[in-house]
């Protein structure tokens, strides 16, 4: 048995490859749920109905899907180039914090700037700190050829343990009866909500813009060029005249910058305070994101807050039928796995050899 | 193939064994001078590509058996359908009289046939012991028989005087001892034939010398081994018997005391086609000089250069010929701008030589790369972000880091169009284009650059590796009216055809070291060969 490139991959092929892999994953997802004991179609009607039933479900799934759109443009960008980012966790941590260090009370006073200019400040506070925190390992891949895999997955242990000092310590909030959690932004801060009575933020216009910006950047800036080129021959690129070291750079900035910005936003748009548990792997869930997308940009919006749904939906269903809602993360999980077969299988084919014997 | 003294060498039927009366020594095994393999008619295709076209080999116990040919002569093909990696289109294998079925490796390594590849296959965190007894143990065992491997490992290296420890760990062990565990895990399973690929390409001289050593020893127990080299006075020094491919074929064979290097190094590298395109070489020795070299060293911590000497004139081809693996290679990635020079200077129309790819280009350097699949093009992106892809941070294709996408565009179809590249859209992706398309395309991009400039200096290394005989004509027509149109142009290549058809002054490399570059008519293929060979320059 062995691959064999295509020379030509049809549309027809991709259709085929997008709704084998949907099937397989409600196979393998409904596979889980009858082990669980539990009737298959309620199931997934409950989940469904969870995520996009009604207002307030869409609402839910769109807030969710905030920081996942931007964790996922931040892996979206590092894995086009081939710089494997996985410390998306421990940037989005960097950068809520980051935040409230610089719009946070400190004694029940902010800082006496006007707001925009503050708000401005924080923001690029946080995307600076996200960045700052790739941009090491980066170079370090660089100059002495560390594994970013491993240096960026390593550092989000590190921030985190950085994180729950900082909580009981310099920005330990005061008045929360002894909980971990950071001093609250200033409330002019926060981010106005989309629809009213919802979670919502306006945090929601932010990440798709970045999306958008990202797409255009890529599309039709030289440094898209570079980052394309670096990602798919680094070789070649390096030959045609693309500037590798800064091209890497860039991208380790920007990409940093993205998953910094995610936790700035969801600090100014749902929590106001940092706690060790605002993000249930919004830094991971971002590369499984980026890799449903295809790592293009604009897909990004679709497949964020078709995983935020799916996490929304399995939370509301495990609530009123009893089934774990861990069934999401399987069902994440195996919907990556899925989608990675088939793009190998829609650029490559199987072919089985008989052996003729003499 | 007109040459008919080659003809003949080839078609002369070859004898058993020859009466080993001028060849002393090997012959006191036991087992002496049977066949112990017989190669017949092998052919394999790949798509278009002849790799092996009917070639045919013996092999007797107790002789050493020179494979010589250059890259992609199809030596390593050939061994690939020995072992069983490939199975042959054509034609069948026959192992100690019985036949050998195609494309089963387990069915080779029973047969007694063992390979040493040219990069081992060793796992380093293992100790000697484990990595022979790697594989060759049924996983049905529940304990493993490590006792009983020591020994018959033990007695192996005692017979074929390859000491070792057992116990040491690869991963300590120097390249030489390395392809010694490698050599023993053949013997160990019990290898009567032994395929050697390059094996001196990662030795020092030294361990060359021990490694031949062995090897005698070995053959006079009535091993036999096929030695595979490009590398002519160590098939000198080895062989028995040398078979020479050249594209796929057979192109002579003869016993080692018969012939000299001089003789193989032409039969590697080919007799000139008929040399009817070649018109007069006018040489312009007022014309301006476009590119000089002066005492340059380079180095990549493997291969060096030293003392590189050369100047390119306007309106002339200069060819770099040599056995691959020379230094052309490091020679070509200093024009490209990809490795810095250790001393020396370099100039392009008098400014010295600039030391990045993206300057070298604005320098009017046109470089056409040896590997265009790798190097030359990036094949997921569409043909027409490769079509700019050097010129893209200029004012013509950029402003301000945004893409002037109509204009790379236009000239991108500009270029398809005028370089006759077949099968390429501007969106398709260009991994889909034959090599002589992208090829193709690469000349248009370097030769026609953005804004109407001509190129001044052009760099082609290989521009015609692995093309059909319409692309390479395409080929050599673009640089030749390159040429006339004031181009200085480096031909570096392998393929002598297409030195002696191209080129007005020719400069052999040789280990690192460059002759003078000579007119064309000063040399003949006697004088290449031997300059090749690395005998004393013939200047």
């Amino acid at each position: 048995m062995r691959l064999e490139a295509r020379s030509h991959v049809g549309p027809h092929l991709l259709l085929i490859s997008g709704l084998t892999s949907f099937a397989a994953v409600m196979l393998i997802a409904a596979l889980l749920v009858a082990a669980a004991g539990a009737p298959v179609a309620q199931t997934f009607a409950l989940l469904m109905q969870g995520a996009f039933g009604s207002v307030f479900a869409w609402s839910e799934t769109l807030t969710r899907s905030i920081p996942l759109m931007l964790t996922g443009l931040a892996a979206t960008v590092a894995f086009k180039a081939r710089l494997f980012n996985i410390g998306g966790e421990g940037q989005l941590y960097g950068g809520a914090l980051a935040a409230v260090a610089v719009g946070g009370l400190h004694d029940g006073v902010g800082l006496a700037t006007p707001g925009p200019l503050l708000f401005t400040a924080m923001m690029l506070a946080a995307m600076l700190a996200g960045a700052l925190l790739l941009l090491g390992p980066a170079l370090m891949k660089l100059r002495f050829g560390v594994d970013e895999v491993v240096s960026t997955l390593l550092l989000n242990f590190i921030v985190l343990l950085g994180v729950g000092a900082m909580l009981d310590g310099a920005m330990k909030d005061q008045l929360a009866m002894g909980w971990p959690q950071s001093v609250a932004l200033q409330s002019e801060l926060e981010l106005a909500k989309l629809v009213e009575k919802t979670r919502v933020h306006t945090g929601l216009l932010w990440s798709m813009g970045a999306a958008l910006l990202l797409w255009v950047i890529m599309r039709f800036t030289t440094l898209g060029f570079d980052i394309r080129a670096l990602g798919a021959n680094s070789r070649a690129a390096a030959f045609a005249g693309v500037p590798v070291t800064r091209t890497v750079v860039l991208v380790a900035l920007l990409s940093g910058g993205l998953a910094g910005l995610a936790g700035a936003i969801e600090v100014a748009g749902r929590t106001s305070y940092v706690t060790l548990d605002m993000s249930p792997g919004y830094g991971y869930s971002g590369i499984v994101i980026a890799m449903l997308a295809g790592l293009h940009p604009l897909a990004v919006v679709g497949s964020s807050v078709l995983v935020a749904g799916v996490l929304v939906g399995a939370d509301s269903m495990s609530r009123q039928i009893g089934v774990p809602s861990y069934l999401a993360d399987a069902v994440v999980a195996s919907a990556l796995l899925v989608v990675l077969v088939a793009a190998m299988l829609t650029r490559y084919r199987v072919r089985f050899e008989v052996r003729a014997s003499a | 193939m007109t040459d008919s003294a080659w003809a003949e060498r080839r078609a002369a039927p070859k004898p058993a064994h020859v009466p080993s009366g001028d060849r002393p020594t090997y012959s006191s095994g036991e087992g002496l001078h049977t066949t112990v393999l017989r190669m017949q008619g092998i052919t394999k295709r790949f798509g278009d590509l002849v790799a092996n076209n009917n070639i045919s080999l013996e092999l007797n116990s107790g002789e050493v058996l020179a494979l010589l040919g250059e890259n992609g002569a199809g030596k390593s093909t050939l061994m690939s359908i020995l072992f069983g990696h490939y199975s042959a289109d054509e034609g069948h294998v026959e192992v100690f009289g019985k036949p050998l079925p195609p494309g089963d490796t387990r069915a080779a390594l029973a047969a007694g046939i063992g390979m040493v590849h040219q990069h081992f296959t060793l796992a380093d965190n293992l100790s000697v012991l484990d990595n022979v007894m790697l594989g060759s143990e049924s996983l049905m065992r529940l304990k493993s028989a490590r006792a009983e491997a020591l020994t018959r490992l033990q007695e192996v290296a005692q017979r074929s005087g390859l000491p070792v420890n057992p116990q040491a760990l690869v991963g300590n062990l120097s390249v030489g001892e390395r392809q010694r565990v490698e050599i023993l895990k053949a013997l160990y399973r019990g290898a009567r034939i032994l395929v050697l690929d390059e094996p001196t390409a990662v030795l020092t001289p030294q361990e060359a010398d021990s490694l031949f050593v062995t090897l005698r020893q070995l053959v006079a127990q009535g091993m036999a081994v096929i030695f595979i080299s490009h590398k002519l006075h160590e098939v000198m020094a080895i062989s028995h018997r040398v078979l020479v491919l050249r594209g796929g074929t057979v192109v002579a064979q003869a016993n080692t005391a018969d012939t000299d290097k001089a003789e193989l190094a032409r039969w590697m590298v080919g007799q000139s086609v008929v040399s009817l395109q070649r018109e007069a070489v006018v040489l312009k020795p007022d014309a301006p000089l476009r590119l000089s070299l002066k005492s340059v060293n380079v180095s990549d911590g493997h291969a060096a250069l030293r003392e590189l000497n050369l100047d390119l004139r306007a309106g002339e081809i200069v060819g770099i010929a040599g056995v691959s693996g020379n230094g052309q290679t490091l020679l070509a990635d200093l024009l490209f701008g990809l490795l810095p020079a250790k001393g020396g200077t370099l100039q392009v129309d008098g400014q010295p030589l600039a030391t990045t790819p993206a300057r070298i280009v604005a320098q009017g350097l046109a470089r056409i790369p040896e590997d265009r699949q790798a190097v030359g093009i990036v094949g997921d992106l569409p043909v027409w972000e490769n079509a700019c892809a050097e010129g893209l941070r200029t004012p013509v294709f950029s402003r301000w880091g945004w893409i002037r996408r109509r204009a790379a565009r236009a000239y991108a179809d500009t270029v398809l169009q005028t370089f006759d590249v077949r099968g390429a859209s501007l969106d398709r992706r260009t991994r889909a284009l034959s090599g002589g398309n992208m090829q193709k395309l690469i000349l248009g991009r370097v030769l026609r650059r953005p804004g109407g400039a001509s190129a001044g200096v052009i760099i082609a290394h290989q521009p015609t590796w692995g093309l059909d005989i319409g692309a390479v004509n395409f080929v050599h027509a673009q640089l030749r009216a390159a040429r006339d149109a004031g181009a200085a142009v480096l031909l570096i290549s392998d393929d002598l055809d297409e030195i002696e058809l191209l080129a007005d002054r020719i400069a052999v490399m040789h280990h690192g070291q460059l002759s003078a570059a000579l007119p064309s008519g000063d040399w003949n293929r006697e004088r290449l060969g031997l300059a090749m060979a690395g005998a004393t320059h013939a200047a």
